[in-house]
């Protein structure tokens, strides 16, 4: 593959998109897809083979506003149309160059649109996720490529550094440190992980870019496997996301057609492929000693770092193991430059960050925004506040391992540092919104529940720790908590923090500690009162009224 | 030692000491007679990090380090009894014996548990957590041995010496949290499992009363988990 070659199928496409007058887009991906959005798709097939308009029917990734879907986009018209069902596509067909279907017309000029800036998300809902070429024509490979003939690894970890980008997974490392610390580690054999074992409750942001733009995913860790000498990569996937499993499947076979993966990539003596591992339900397997040991064929339990993977990490090698979404804005970095990302987002936070906003707002769905951008902003302009005129109550960023952020902060900059000092994470990226309807003690008691069963059991504070986290948040949303069991909670939050060997143990505590800070007083009505002021817990339900 | 060896000087508890740099914290306070406490470390045996008991505080980390696996270094200020260090142990140690039925009294290893002996060691005077009591079997099906769930802490050193020093790996772990437990083989029967060897390695390093041997019930029976370190210096050839 050289680049007039690449320039040569780009072009191809292009010029098949011209033949026809018009591209309908219709998501496929996993959001639409649950309301029948390929029934829609084979429905607009049919309609415009049968009346026999020149246009192109698409099934393209997210377009972001998931509860408004199905979506339907027509270009270059720039026509955005939102609930679209089956039964609707004979009229958007019959009406192509005119306006039909004015009932379900979705405003592209909203704050929703208008407030974000797609770096991650740039192809979403607009190119076929299953087809390479599409992604070619979107500029795709073209960082490789550049990467292949131009640039020394250590001119590409530069250009990282440069940008700025820091691990999407959730802490925050320094990628071009962590790159730099993996091509440093030895010349022998190492591996490239790409982490997409998302599974925080509320959380789809790697899903979504792995349904709608993969390409982009396989391209950034062919660019990391150069840059730190690795010839072999894994992909290590939740199997509860079959959508994403399939069309990795597809790109690999894709990319390895074209010459992408494989001996002597584009002509070079570079060589690289990528193995899919699916992962088996296992919450834990995100923490990445864990997922290491998992693709080792062991039980998946971290085990105390150092030495770091980049040093010693699968089968004892150096190996560089980056999220989704971190590979993703690798091939933008190196194509715009990194000074070009770092001019996006805050001092010490660079770029930008998709967020799966959900809960009680009145847009859900996946959004990418300048790391910086404020909660409010955020939930109010982008998500267009909280329906049903209720009142917002809190935030939840970071999943369990986050917290809960109440009105005061809502005028805080999202970034990694500025939500820690907070109680809570900026995480991987799952922002849940609640408004006066939620409990916060519930909340806290849902979450501890999560990590109690997704704890391996391995260390002591993490296993027996969070069971008994749990227990004391029942007895409290019971209504039959003590002032003692509150101390008790406290104190245990404090050990488990400090003393469990992973961080799913070490961030277990968070939600209840940052409930515990903003809304001590719901805690105190449960044990006081014995009542819920959101009425949610059901108190009384005890089964009997332990000492 | 050989003449090459890589040197390091450290400080813990305020007491200047040396060691090789391929040691742990752990072995070097040990040879130093500072005791730290442990669970799931064994001499003789890979460590896992997984009890927590032998966290210290190290100056200039904020997060407190397990002294089984953190390697000396140079320069190091290590302090291993601090009254916060104390608070968790001391926590650590009845959320064990919260979370299955440890009742001291009716146990084999009563007088000869270590479970027992670090509560007493570390000043423990009650449990404030209260009792999970969840309900687990025993296994009784081998002729010789027996295992009884509800006493064992999950410290996998059963595992680890089936499989690294015997090579059977008979044991290992199933489920998840405090779900988790201890099986021999594909979850079957002790007594028909076709890899165990009965060479009780895993009854002698079970640090309580869930691993026993049957002919040898009654109160005060030492197990003798020390020909560990004495095996492994056998086969790697020294003397």
């Amino acid at each position: 593959m050289s680049p007039e070659e690449l320039q040569q199928i780009a072009d191809e496409v292009r010029e098949a998109r011209e033949k026809s007058a018009r591209q309908i887009h219709v998501c496929v991906a996993a959001g639409c897809l649950s309301l029948h959005s390929d029934k829609l798709k084979d429905a607009l097939e049919k309609e415009a083979a049968a009346a026999g308009t020149p246009c192109q029917v698409k099934g393209t990734g997210c377009m972001g506003l998931c509860s408004a879907g199905p979506l339907v986009a027509v270009e270059p018209d720039g026509l955005l149309y939102q609930h679209v069902g089956a039964q609707d596509a004979g009229e958007l067909i019959r009406g192509l160059g005119g306006e039909p279907l004015r009932d379900h017309v979705c405003s592209r000029e909203q704050p929703f649109f208008k407030r974000q800036v797609n770096v991650v998300l740039e192809n979403s809902g607009r190119i076929d996720p299953e087809k390479i070429e599409d992604y070619i024509a979107a500029d795709g490979y073209q960082a490789l490529l550049r990467v292949l003939t131009e640039m020394k690894p250590v001119d590409v970890i530069h250009e990282i550094a440069l940008s700025g980008l820091r691990g999407r997974g959730g802490a925050g490392y320094p990628t071009g440190l962590k790159w730099e610390t993996v091509a440093k580690a030895g010349t022998g054999s190492k591996y490239v992980i790409c982490n997409a074992d998302e599974g925080d409750p509320g959380a789809f942001m790697d899903r979504s870019v792995l349904e709608s733009d993969p390409q982009r995913v396989l391209e950034g860790m062919i660019i990391g496997a150069y840059a730190v000498g690795a010839n072999h990569g894994y992909i290590y996937v939740r199997a509860e996301y079959p959508l994403a499993v399939k069309r990795l499947g597809t790109s690999l076979r894709e990319a390895r057609r074209m010459g992408f993966l494989g001996s002597n990539i584009c002509g070079t003596t570079f060589s690289f492929d990528i193995e899919l591992r699916l992962g088996a339900g296992a919450f834990v397997c995100g923490e990445e000693t864990a997922l290491i040991a998992s693709i080792e064929g062991r039980r998946g339990a971290p085990r105390p770092r150092p030495p770091y993977p980049a040093q010693s990490g699968l089968w004892d090698l150096p190996t560089l193991i980056n999220n989704v979404e971190t590979f993703a804005n690798v091939p933008p970095i190196v194509r715009n430059g990194g000074a070009w990302y770092s001019k996006m987002g805050t001092a010490k936070s660079k770029g930008t960050k998709v967020f799966a906003l959900t809960g009680k707002v009145k847009n859900t769905g996946l959004i990418e925004v300048p790391i910086g951008m404020t909660l409010r902003e955020i939930i109010f302009d982008i998500g267009g506040g909280v329906p049903d005129g209720r009142k917002f109550k809190a935030v939840q960023t970071g999943g369990p391992s986050g917290g809960c952020i109440p009105e005061q902060f809502l005028d805080v900059p999202v970034d990694y540092d500025s939500l820690v000092q907070l109680g809570s994470i900026m995480g991987s990226g799952g922002m849940i919104v609640m408004d006066d309807t939620s409990c916060m003690v519930n909340v806290a008691r849902y979450f501890m529940e999560f990590c109690m069963t997704e704890s391996c059991g391995k260390c002591i504070p993490c296993r027996a720790g969070t069971a008994q986290m749990y227990e004391l948040l029942t007895r409290i949303s019971q209504g039959v908590g003590t002032h003692r069991d509150l101390d008790l909670l406290v104190e245990l939050c404090d050990m488990v923090k400090f003393t469990s060997l992973c961080g799913l143990g070490q961030s277990a505590p968070n939600p209840a500690l940052s409930t515990l800070k903003y809304f001590k007083d719901e805690y105190l009505e449960h044990i006081e009162l014995q009542r819920c002021p959101a009425g949610v817990c059901e108190i009384g339900t005890a089964a009997e009224v332990a000492p | 030692m050989s003449p090459a060896a890589d040197v390091k000087t450290l400080i813990i508890n305020g007491t200047d000491i040396s060691a090789r740099a391929d040691q742990t914290i752990l072995e070097a306070a040990t040879e130093h007679d500072i005791r730290i406490p442990t669970l799931c470390h064994l001499g003789g045996l890979s460590d896992v990090g997984a009890c927590r008991l032998c966290l210290v505080e190290v100056k200039g980390s904020n997060r407190l380090l397990p002294a089984c696996v953190t390697k000396v270094a140079e320069g190091m200020e290590v302090t291993t009894e601090t009254e916060r260090l104390a608070k968790y142990r001391r926590m650590i140690l009845g959320l064990l014996f919260a979370e299955r039925n440890h009742v001291c009294s009716i146990c084999v290893a009563n007088g000869a548990c270590q479970l027992q002996s670090l509560a007493e060691s570390q000043g423990m005077t009650h449990v404030e957590f209260p009792y999970r009591f969840p309900s687990l079997s025993m296994d009784a099906t081998h002729e010789r041995f027996a295992i009884d769930h509800n006493r064992c802490i999950l410290c996998t050193r059963c595992v680890r010496v089936c499989s690294e020093i015997e090579g059977a790996h008979t044991w290992d772990v199933r489920g998840r949290g405090v779900q988790s437990l201890i099986i021999s083989d594909l979850n079957q029967p002790w007594g028909t499992s076709e890899t165990c060897t009965s060479c009780g390695k895993c009854v002698q390093v079970c640090p309580t009363g869930a691993l026993f041997d049957k002919g040898k019930v009654g109160s005060k029976v030492r197990k003798n988990p020390d020909f560990l370190p004495y095996l492994n210096m056998m086969r790697e050839g020294r003397s």
